[in-house]
This record gives C-alpha cells, sequence and structure tokens, in this order.
C-alpha cells in the first residue's frame, strides 16, 4: 500500500542536506531565514520518515523492501549503493528525525544569543541528512559514507566553540577515536567485499547478509583458526566500539560535552552514538552467523556482549563520581549504549533496538532538562555549584524528573523501565556466562544511584552558586515545549513495549504483535522484574540518603561519596585514569615516533643529499685542479709544440721575393741535376 | 584535437615571449585563455572517450621523425592519459588564476609557465617512449627557473635540488630506454610495439628497478623524496600547485606507463619492495608532516603521503588498486593544488609568515572568512572524508592492497588514521587558533581575497566534489584503458 514512500526514501536525507548546502551560503545575518530552512526542511523529513515507518509495516511491503543502483563500476566488478525500506530502518527513521525535529526547535532557545547561529544550524541540518542516510541504508559502503559524514558533523559541531582550547582539544579526540575504530569497519568492509563480491545488505538473494553468502562466509577460515564471518564481524564491530563509546575507545564522549548542549543532545546522546549499535542490529545476520547456527551464540555476538556487559557497569560507576552535570549524563550514555551491545551479543535483538530508541527519547530529554539548567544558571556545569533550582524551574525539574525516572527504570510506566528489564531478561536466558546478567544488575543500582545524586545536588537543597541567584530564571516557551512533548513520550513509549504487548519489539522482528497478557505474569518475567526494581529502589535510597536527606550548603563541601570511600571516590573521579594511559602509551609513541622520523628526515636524508651535494663539489675541485695542473699543461704543452714549430715554418714565408727566387733557382738546379744524371 | 593542448601551450609560451606586453591584462589574459583552451580541448577529448571499446587508443599524430633510429613522433590517449590531460588542465588553469599578483617579469613568468604545461601535456600524450623522454626533459628546465627566479625559502638551493633529482632519475630512465632498446633490436621506440614484442624476464628484473625508480623519484618515492618537500616550499604559488599536482604526477604516471607496462614480469618481481616503500613512504610522510612547524611543509610532507598511495595503488598490479592509483593522482593533483593555493597565495602573500605558531594567534578565520572554508574544505577532501575524490581513490587503492598484501593494507589504513591527524592539527592551528593574540581588526583591513583567488578556489573545490559524488566520470575511461590488451600483462600478475 505504501510502496511510493520506497521509491522515495531518498527524499529524506536529501531535504536536510539541501537546506544545510543553502545555509552554508547563507550569510550570518539571516538567522531568521535559517531557522525557517532547518526547521522546514526537518519537517518535511520528520512527515516523510513517518510515512516510511508506517510503509515497513510487517505485510505491507513484502518482497523487494530494497533498492539498489551501480555507483560505479572497476574492471567487471560493480560497486552498488541502495537503501533498504525494513522494519529497523522505519523505527530508526522515524525516531531520529522526531527527537531531531524537537532539539532543534529547543535550539531556537538555546542558541538564540550565539553569533554564528546561522552556521550552528547548517552543521545541525547537515548532520541530521547524514544520520537519516545512516540509517536507510542498504549498501554498507553508503553507510559507511554516511558513517564518515556523521563524524565530520560532530567534529565540526564540538568544536563549534572553537576558540575554548577545550573544545577544540575535544574536537579533535573525538574525530581521531572514532577513526581508530573507523579503521576497522574499513577494513572489515573490505574484507567482506573481497569475499562476498557486494557490499549489498539484501539483493534478491545475493547480499551480502543473505543466506547464500553467509554460508560461505562460515565456511572458509581466516588467520588465527577464526572463521571469516567472526573476522570480519570483529572488524565491523571495531567501528562500532568506535563510535558508541564502548570501552576502550569511550574516552572522547565525555570531553564531547564541550559542544552546545542541543548538539550533546541530538549527537552524542540520542542518535549519532548510537549509531554503533545500529550497526550491530544492521549487520546482524553475519555477527549472528556461526558454525554452529545456534542464533546469540556466535563468537563476535559473545565479544559484543562482553564489551557491552563491561562497559555499561564501568561507565555507570564513573559516572557517580562526576561534578560536570553534561559529563555524568556523558557517562550514563556510554553505560546505556553498553546495555544495548550487551542485549544485541547475547541475542535479544529486538529488545536491543527498544532500549536504544527508548534511550533516545529518555536522553534527549535528560540533557535539554540539563541544557534548560545551565542555561538559567549562566552557563554553570557544576552541580556543586548548583542546587534548589526546583523552585525557580519547575517545569525543567519536572521534565528532568520523568526522564531520570526513565533512565533510572522506575517501574509501569516509563519506558526505561520495560526496555532494561527486556535486557535483564535476554542476558538471564544467556547459556554461555551468568555474569553479563550480574553486572548488568549491578548497573541498574549504580544508575539510580547517580542520577538521584544528580537529581538532588542540581535541583534540591539550597543554591550554592553565590551572586548569580538573583538571575535565575525559567527557560522560554521553545525550550520547554520541546521537553513536555519528549517527557510525554517517554511515557507513552512504554505501552508499546510491555511483555504483555510488545509491539515495537514485534515490529522491529517484522511481525504482528499480538496481546499476550499472560507473558506479563511468567515466573521468570516477573522474578526478573522484581529485582531490577529492588536493586533500583536500592540505588535511589543510598542516592537519597547521602545527597538529599541532609543536601549541602556550601560548593566546597567534601562529597559524602569521597569521605566514605576516599580511594575508589578518587579514582573513579578521574574516570579509572583511561586518558592518562593513553597519553602515556598511544599518544606519547605516536609523538616519539613522528619526532624521530622527522629527525631522520632533516638530519639523515637531507644530510645525505647534503654528502652527496658535497661529493659533487669535491669532485667538482677535483676536476678542476686536474684541469689546472695535468690537462692544461698538457694541452697548453701541446699547442706551444704547435705554436713553435709553425714559428719556424713561418720564418720561410718572409714575403720577401729575394728568398723565393732563390729558393726557385735552387729548386731548378737540383732538379736539371737529377734529371740529367738520374 | 588533444594534440592542441601541447602546441597551444608552446604557442603561448613563444608568444609571451616574442610580444612580451606591457599591459598586464594582456599578459594574464593570454596565459589565462591559453590554459582555458587547453582545459576545454582536453575535457572535449575525454568526454568523447572510449568512442570504440575495442580500440582503447586514439591517435592524434603519428610521423616519422628520424628515421633511422625507428624513432616516431607519435601521440596518442587512453583514458588514464586523458585523466591525466584533464587534470593538468584544471591546474593549469587554477594556477594562472592563483598567478593573478605576480608582478615582476610577469611575461616570462607565464611562458615558463606555459612552456611547463606543454611539456607535461606532451609526456602524457606521448606513445614513443623517445618523444616521451624529451617532453620530460622539456617540463625540467621551466621547472628550474621558475623556482630559482619566482620563488621564495632558499629558491635556489631547492630549486638546484629538483634539478638534480629529476636528471638523476631521468640519467636511470636513459639507461633503460637505451638497453630496452637495443635489447628489442633497435628497431622501435614505440611503447605499444615494445610491450607487445616483450623483453626476456630476466632483462625485465633488472630493467624494471633501474626505470620503475628513475621514473617514480618524480613522484616522490620514499626515500627519494626528499627534493619534494624543499621544492614545494621554495617554489613560488602556482609552481608548488604544479610541482604538486601534475609534476609529481609525470614520474607516477611515467612509472606505469612505462616501467610498468614494458616490464611486467620485472615489476611482480620487485613489487614486495616498491610497494613496502609506497607505505612506508604513506606513513613516514603523515608522522613528518604531523610536526612541521612550517604551515608548506604540512603540506609538502602531505603529498609524499598521499603519493604513496599511488605507488601501493600501482603495485598492487590488479585493476582495482591500478585505477585506484589513477584516481588518486587525479584526485591529490587538485587537492594538493588547493592547499598549496591556500598556503601559498591566500595566507603567505598577505601575512608573510607561515609559521603556524605565529598563524595561530591571528584568527585567520575572521580575517580571511573564505580562505578559511576552502581550507577546512580542502582539509576534507585530502582526509578523506566521503563525498570529495580523495576518499574513493583511496579507498580503491586500500582494497586493491587488500587482494596482493593484507598486512600493507592495514598499514595504509593507519595512515589513513594518520593523515586525520596531522590535518586536523593543521586545520586548527592555522585558521582556527585558540589563543587570538594580534588585534584581528588591523591585520585584514582591504586585503580581501580578488576574485581570481576565489574563482581558482572554486574550481578546484567543485573538481574534487564533482569526481567524489561521481566517481564513474573518470573510471569509465580509466578502466576501459586497463582492458588493452598491452595493460593486460601487467595486471595478469596481480588477482583480479
Amino acid at each position: 500500500m505504501m510502496s511510493w514512500i520506497r521509491e522515495w526514501l531518498w527524499l529524506i536525507p536529501l531535504a536536510p542536506l539541501a537546506a544545510a548546502g543553502l545555509l552554508a551560503l547563507t550569510p550570518r545575518a539571516g538567522r531568521r531565514r535559517a531557522a525557517w530552512l532547518g526547521i522546514g526542511s526537518l519537517s518535511v523529513a520528520t512527515v516523510l520518515s513517518w510515512a516510511a515507518f508506517f510503509g515497513a509495516w510487517p505485510g505491507a511491503g513484502g518482497a523487494g523492501r530494497e533498492v539498489n543502483f551501480t555507483w560505479l563500476t572497476f574492471g567487471r566488478t560493480p560497486l552498488e549503493l541502495g537503501w533498504v525500506l525494513d522494519p529497523l530502518t522505519g523505527a530508526m527513521l522515524a525516531m531520529v528525525s522526531t527527537v531531531a525535529l524537537l532539539i532543534f526547535v529547543y535550539s531556537l532557545g538555546d542558541m538564540r544569543a550565539d553569533p554564528n547561529f546561522t552556521r550552528f544550524f547548517c552543521f545541525l541540518s547537515f548532520f541530521a541528512g547524514s544520520m537519516l542516510g545512516l540509517v536507510m541504508a542498504n549498501s554498507l559502503l553508503w553507510l559507511f559514507m554516511c558513517w564518515e559524514l556523521v563524524g565530520l558533523a560532530s567534529y565540526l559541531l564540538i568544536g563549534f566553540w572553537f576558540e575554548k582550547p577545550a573544545a577544540a582539544a575535544a574536537a579533535k579526540k573525538a574525530f581521531l577515536v572514532t577513526r581508530i575504530g573507523d579503521l576497522g569497519l574499513l577494513l572489515g568492509l573490505i574484507y567482506l567485499y573481497t569475499e562476498t563480491g557486494t557490499l549489498l545488505c539484501y539483493d534478491e538473494g545475493r547480499g551480502c547478509l543473505e543466506a547464500a553468502a553467509l554460508a560461505g562466509l562460515v565456511e572458509r577460515v581466516s588467520v588465527g583458526g577464526i572463521t571469516v564471518a567472526t573476522a570480519i564481524s570483529l572488524l565491523i564491530f571495531c567501528g562500532a566500539i568506535g563510535k558508541s563509546g564502548q570501552v576502550p575507545l569511550h574516552v572522547w564522549l565525555p570531553d564531547a560535552m564541550e559542544g552546545p548542549t542541543p548538539v550533546s543532545a541530538l549527537i552524542h546522546a540520542a542518535t549519532m552514538v548510537a549509531a554503533g549499535v545500529f550497526l550491530v542490529a544492521r549487520v546482524y545476520p553475519l555477527m549472528d552467523a556461526d558454525v554452529a547456527g545456534e542464533p546469540g551464540l556466535s563468537a563476535a555476538l559473545q565479544g559484543v556482549a562482553w564489551v557491552g556487559a563491561v562497559t555499561a557497569v564501568m561507565a555507570a560507576a564513573i559516572a557517580a563520581a562526576q561534578f560536570d552535570l553534561k559529563r555524568i549524563l556523558a557517562y550514563s550514555t556510554v553505560s546505556q549504549l553498553g546495555y544495548m551491545m550487551m542485549a544485541l551479543g547475547v541475542g535479544g535483538y529486538a529488545v536491543g533496538m527498544f532500549h536504544l530508541i527508548a534511550h533516545a527519547f529518555f536522553k534527549a530529554l535528560l540533557f535539554l532538562g540539563a541544557g534548560s539548567a545551565i542555561h538559567g544558571c549562566h552557563h554553570e556545569r557544576d552541580i556543586r555549584r548548583m542546587g534548589g533550582l526546583r523552585r525557580w524551574m519547575p517545569v525543567t525539574f519536572a521534565a528532568h524528573a520523568v526522564g531520570m525516572m526513565a533512565l533510572a527504570g522506575v517501574p509501569l510506566f516509563f519506558c526505561g523501565f520495560w526496555s532494561k528489564d527486556g535486557i535483564l531478561h535476554a542476558a538471564w536466558g544467556w547459556p554461555v556466562s551468568r555474569l553479563p546478567f550480574l553486572l548488568g544488575l549491578a548497573g541498574v543500582g549504580l544508575t539510580a544511584f547517580y542520577m538521584m545524586r544528580q537529581m538532588a545536588m542540581v535541583y534540591g537543597g539550597e543554591y550554592r552558586g553565590g551572586q548569580l541567584k538573583k538571575e535565575i530564571h525559567e527557560s522560554p516557551a521553545v525550550m520547554r515545549v520541546p521537553m513536555v512533548i519528549l517527557a510525554v513520550a517517554v511515557v507513552l513509549l512504554s505501552v508499546v513495549g510491555t511483555p504483555a504487548w510488545p509491539w515495537l519489539e514485534e515490529f522491529l522482528e517484522g511481525r504482528e504483535a499480538a496481546v499476550r497478557a499472560g507473558d506479563l505474569f511468567e515466573h521468570e518475567t516477573l522474578w526478573i522484574m522484581g529485582a531490577s526494581a529492588l536493586v533500583m529502589g536500592a540505588g535511589l535510597v543510598a542516592g537519597w540518603r547521602l545527597y538529599g536527606r541532609r543536601p549541602q550548603r556550601r560548593a566546597d563541601a567534601p562529597d559524602p561519596l569521597r569521605m566514605a570511600q576516599p580511594a575508589v571516590f578518587s579514582l573513579l573521579e578521574q574516570r579509572l585514569r583511561f586518558d592518562e594511559v593513553y597519553e602515556a602509551t598511544v599518544v606519547r609513541s605516536a609523538a616519539w615516533a613522528a619526532e624521530a622520523w622527522d629527525w631522520l628526515e632533516r638530519e639523515v636524508w637531507q644530510g645525505l643529499m647534503q654528502w652527496a651535494g658535497y661529493g659533487a663539489l669535491a669532485a667538482g675541485w677535483l676536476s678542476r685542479l686536474s684541469d689546472e695542473y695535468l690537462v692544461n699543461p698538457a694541452f697548453d704543452g701541446g699547442c706551444e709544440g704547435v705554436r713553435g714549430c709553425g714559428r719556424g715554418m713561418s720564418g720561410w714565408h718572409g714575403g720577401r721575393l729575394r728568398i723565393y727566387l732563390r729558393v726557385v733557382a735552387a729548386g731548378m738546379a737540383a732538379m736539371a741535376v737529377w734529371l740529367t744524371w738520374g | 584535437m588533444a594534440s592542441w593542448t601541447i602546441y597551444l601551450s608552446f604557442i603561448g609560451a613563444a608568444l609571451l615571449l616574442a610580444v612580451r606586453p606591457r599591459d598586464m591584462r594582456w599578459v594574464r589574459g593570454l596565459a589565462l585563455g591559453t590554459a582555458l583552451a587547453g582545459l576545454v580541448l582536453g575535457l572535449a577529448a575525454a568526454a568523447r572517450y572510449p568512442a570504440d571499446p575495442a580500440a582503447p587508443l586514439i591517435v592524434l599524430a603519428r610521423a616519422r621523425w628520424i628515421p633511422s633510429l625507428g624513432i616516431e613522433y607519435y601521440l596518442a590517449a587512453d583514458g588514464i592519459s586523458l585523466t591525466l590531460v584533464v587534470l593538468t588542465g584544471i591546474a593549469s588553469v587554477a594556477g594562472v588564476l592563483f598567478s593573478w599578483n605576480v608582478e615582476r617579469r610577469a611575461a616570462e613568468y607565464f611562458a615558463l609557465y606555459l612552456a611547463l604545461i606543454g611539456g607535461v601535456y606532451g609526456v602524457f600524450l606521448s606513445f614513443d617512449w623517445f618523444l616521451l623522454f624529451v617532453f620530460y626533459e622539456v617540463a625540467i628546465v621551466p621547472k628550474y627557473f621558475l623556482i630559482a627566479i619566482w620563488g621564495s625559502t632558499r629558491r635556489e638551493y631547492g630549486a638546484m635540488k629538483l634539478a638534480l633529482y629529476s636528471l638523476v632519475g631521468s640519467a636511470l630512465v636513459l639507461v633503460g630506454m637505451l638497453a630496452a632498446y637495443g635489447v628489442s633490436g633497435g628497431q622501435t621506440f614505440n611503447l605499444i610495439e615494445l610491450a607487445r614484442g616483450g623483453f626476456s624476464s630476466g632483462f625485465q628484473t633488472w630493467a624494471f628497478p633501474v626505470v620503475f625508480v628513475g621514473f617514480a623519484v618524480l613522484a616522490g618515492i620514499w626515500p627519494l623524496h626528499t627534493w619534494a618537500p624543499t621544492g614545494h616550499v621554495a617554489a613560488p604559488t602556482a609552481a608548488s600547485m604544479l610541482l604538486a599536482g601534475v609534476v609529481m604526477k609525470l614520474g607516477a604516471y611515467g612509472a606505469l606507463r612505462v616501467g610498468m607496462m614494458l616490464f611486467p614480469q620485472g615489476a611482480m618481481v620487485w613489487r614486495p619492495l616498491f610497494a613496502g616503500l609506497g607505505v612506508i613512504g604513506i606513513l613516514y610522510g603523515a608522522c613528518v608532516a604531523l610536526v612541521q612547524r612550517d604551515f608548506k611543509f604540512v603540506i609538502g610532507y602531505s603529498s609524499v603521503s598521499h603519493m604513496g598511495f599511488v605507488l601501493l595503488g600501482l603495485m598492487t598490479l590488479n585493476a582495482t588498486g591500478v585505477g585506484g592509483a589513477v584516481m588518486q593522482m587525479f584526485s591529490h593533483g587538485i587537492i594538493a593544488g588547493l592547499l598549496f593555493a591556500v598556503v601559498g597565495r591566500m595566507v603567505y602573500d598577505r601575512m608573510h609568515t607561515r609559521d603556524l605558531a605565529d598563524l595561530e594567534g591571528m584568527a585567520l578565520n575572521r580575517v580571511l572568512p573564505f580562505a578559511g572554508l576552502t581550507f577546512a574544505v580542502a582539509c576534507a577532501a585530502s582526509m578523506g572524508v566521503p563525498g570529495f575524490s580523495g576518499f574513493i581513490s583511496e579507498l580503491l587503492v586500500v582494497i586493491g592492497a587488500w587482494k596482493a598484501f593484507p598486512p600493507l593494507a592495514v598499514l595504509a589504513g593507519v595512515g589513513i588514521v594518520a593523515g586525520a591527524a596531522y590535518t586536523l592539527r593543521v586545520l586548527q592551528k592555522s585558521f582556527f587558533g585558540d589563543h587570538p593574540r594580534a588585534p584581528v581588526e588591523e591585520m585584514g583591513r582591504g586585503q580581501g581575497l580578488t576574485w581570481p583567488e576565489r574563482a581558482g578556489a572554486v574550481l578546484l573545490m567543485a573538481a574534487t566534489v564533482v569526481v567524489g559524488l561521481y566517481p564513474s566520470l573518470l573510471l569509465d575511461i580509466i578502466m576501459p584503458s586497463l582492458q588493452a590488451s598491452w595493460m593486460q600483462a601487467m595486471l595478469k600478475g596481480g588477482q583480479g
């Protein structure tokens, strides 16, 4: 019924990209035009995205969900691009465009005073277009191109205030660290291409994610005895690690908070950082391919699960010891992305994607709330110098509280509860190990703890920021309305994700959902829900007892957790010293290599050249000396001899007639003698 | 018609020298007109190629030149030549536009410039080895004078170094040429016929490295690359654009057209070594670029790094890698031109410094916003961001390398990451410095970019974007040329 949208899907990324192109040519003063162009084009994309969402309805599309075309051919082998409209794409399109639209509107308020408002909307539209292109890709090459473009957009937007040294450094770090992961992804794609001859995911049976290709990949063995499928999957996963801030490449994401808050909300919470999870979901058939053939047990997926579980709990622990409002949320994002990875790794494909979408909404909401609080406090980001904001900013407080409860997983009314519960359920059923489940459960407690800490320090107690108290204000309506809409969405989303009616998950797996109220009351489901609720409650209570019950009065009062566990706290505060370790190893050795080679260049190669030059000069001098003392004298001597000879001869040719006549006479006499007697 | 690119350039040069117009408008107009005509002719020839897939070679001119030695005046073109002819056209037009402010001895400057262009066109279109060699030498002379007379930092040193390296390379090529001529029976220098005739594998094994290295010196093969950064830095802007943009391609083109086409078995024997040198060049150039303080040296070493991709691609000996190498020649020609234009013309001619530590405090993007935009685009293209030509060409090279030598493909990939590192460093330090020290307002007034600078920048940016978005424009003429019988022997060695 909705097949037209499949043909016209390219319009969705094109609209914001075209707007970005026009905005690049718009002068700084054209602020109104910038706002209209950015929001208008994204509205078009949003409407189309929802049409695509419903067009991807199970049963609506059927066969031929993809549109492919040849981009270039070399030799006889084509390199094709294309897009696909399956439930995964449909859901991602709808989520990305909707969240992006709300954040665009919010930016009108948040970035109102910025002199480079036009450039901001240009970059933001460029990002939105690239991201929408990424999620609709059927060709992994197309996906990679958009993947790089969103990385570029992220670089440009983190460094938007490049006059701040921290922002400039953070932008560079983000780009380089993710590029290290991208190298793995690129090599994985090339490997895949050389093995299967195509980078199209689906191509009527010939795609690289379809049965025929996968069977071949599983049979062949790569280096180290692993199958080719595993090797490619792990390489591709490197890209996901970099983009989605998984351990050990997570270090760029907290620094990325130097960008404007709408950027943090859109790119570094809701959409781009989730692209790594999306990538794993997109190539899930490849990740899942294994000799044994059992779903969810391939070597690659086991790696995904472990990386995700470790990231989830580690980042949550670090978040508990940060003081920067946005950095707490950034570590929270890293942790939640770990949950998604874990879900995919243990075989919970649909629930992982459900958590991705739920997280996009509630984390965007949290960031908008944080941005609003920061905006109200004159760009103060340290939670120690906030406090008591609920009095001045009731709407922000309420919205932030909804986001916090969704993230912590407060039961029943918040989507975060259902999605996290689904993940724990999937982890419980993983036959390899129960440890990821336990780590995930511990992470739930930590999450509840650090969110309670944040809420108590920002909104509870008394304001600790000093002089600026009079000027604290609630944000304008243009910032409040997107927050309210997101808060409503966070609650509504919980309706479609319960075990009783798992509509979204069934949609993602391409099935029609049925109401199965009985599932909700299964023994295992109830047990896990109860356990996670209990742990969550414990985390909330612990947070309240430490930070809420006796709120701190002064900004420089020591953190209660530091008093209890000074060693642990300071280690966590220093983010487990990942940055220092990298600085001492990777960065220093790269710098050393560069210096060494530069020295080699200047002293050795240039020196060699110099010596060759001296050699040539020496040879020149030698030639000159030999010229002067050997060749020239010899030549001169020879010349002298010839000249002497000539001089002698020229004596005969004096031009005097008498001598000539005498010679002639003598000659004739001699001839006469010779003729007479000879 | 494509052969007129050569004649027009030399006619333009001769006219400028003979007439020496007083009015600068005539000088520039004549130079620009000649360059534009060459570009149009090149584009027209490329657009019609290949007229007939069965005949991948278009003969442009063929006459006996020195019959007793079998030397012919043989001009012809295939897709590889035409790609580089188009590149030369674009680079030469842009170079004239970025030379608009040359006042001193302008007629001679542009005459030498056009003579250089003519020689370059000649190399790309010659299919007689002797003729190719003559054009190759013709190109060296004007290059020397352009640097030595109109150059800047240590110009005599740079010019002499460049000339010496070129001549050493030429000497090797000459040895190889005479040996091949003798061994093949002393009948012909015709490249196609020599390739068809074939050489014994023993001869190829020693002739290939001689000829290949001889040409590759000019392509900046490590460790014979040191002329490149010094020469680029010493040269005036347009000359560095041409040096990096097309002269380095002369070397790579010769290595492919002569070295690899005539001695495919020799290439098979030696390819691990030269592919390895290519990868070392990629990493080495990137690392050295990372710690330079002189803006122009960064770009100079980036050229060494990017040309490493060309050598690696050539040495894969498969269609993907070699096609990618030709794409990379085009792409790097455009991007290096753009980078040098920003450094030499837009920044150095105004600020009179190239020290990144100084530039960092000038907040240049506020003084010269258009230059900042141009440089940002050039950097993105240079880093291989999709949508620019550098992405697809480096991708093809790495795919080709993966088929031939997977470990080297991985190292080349590391080189791409290192490329991002030095590019971002120089981008932030040069235009987007975070410590504005000097008062910005005083420096920039009345120094806005002129229309020729804008036009040249737009031309180059458009070229890299168009090819980046629609690489088939070039690939569809490069790939049929690789299918020609005389190129196939070379590709048989590689797999695919």
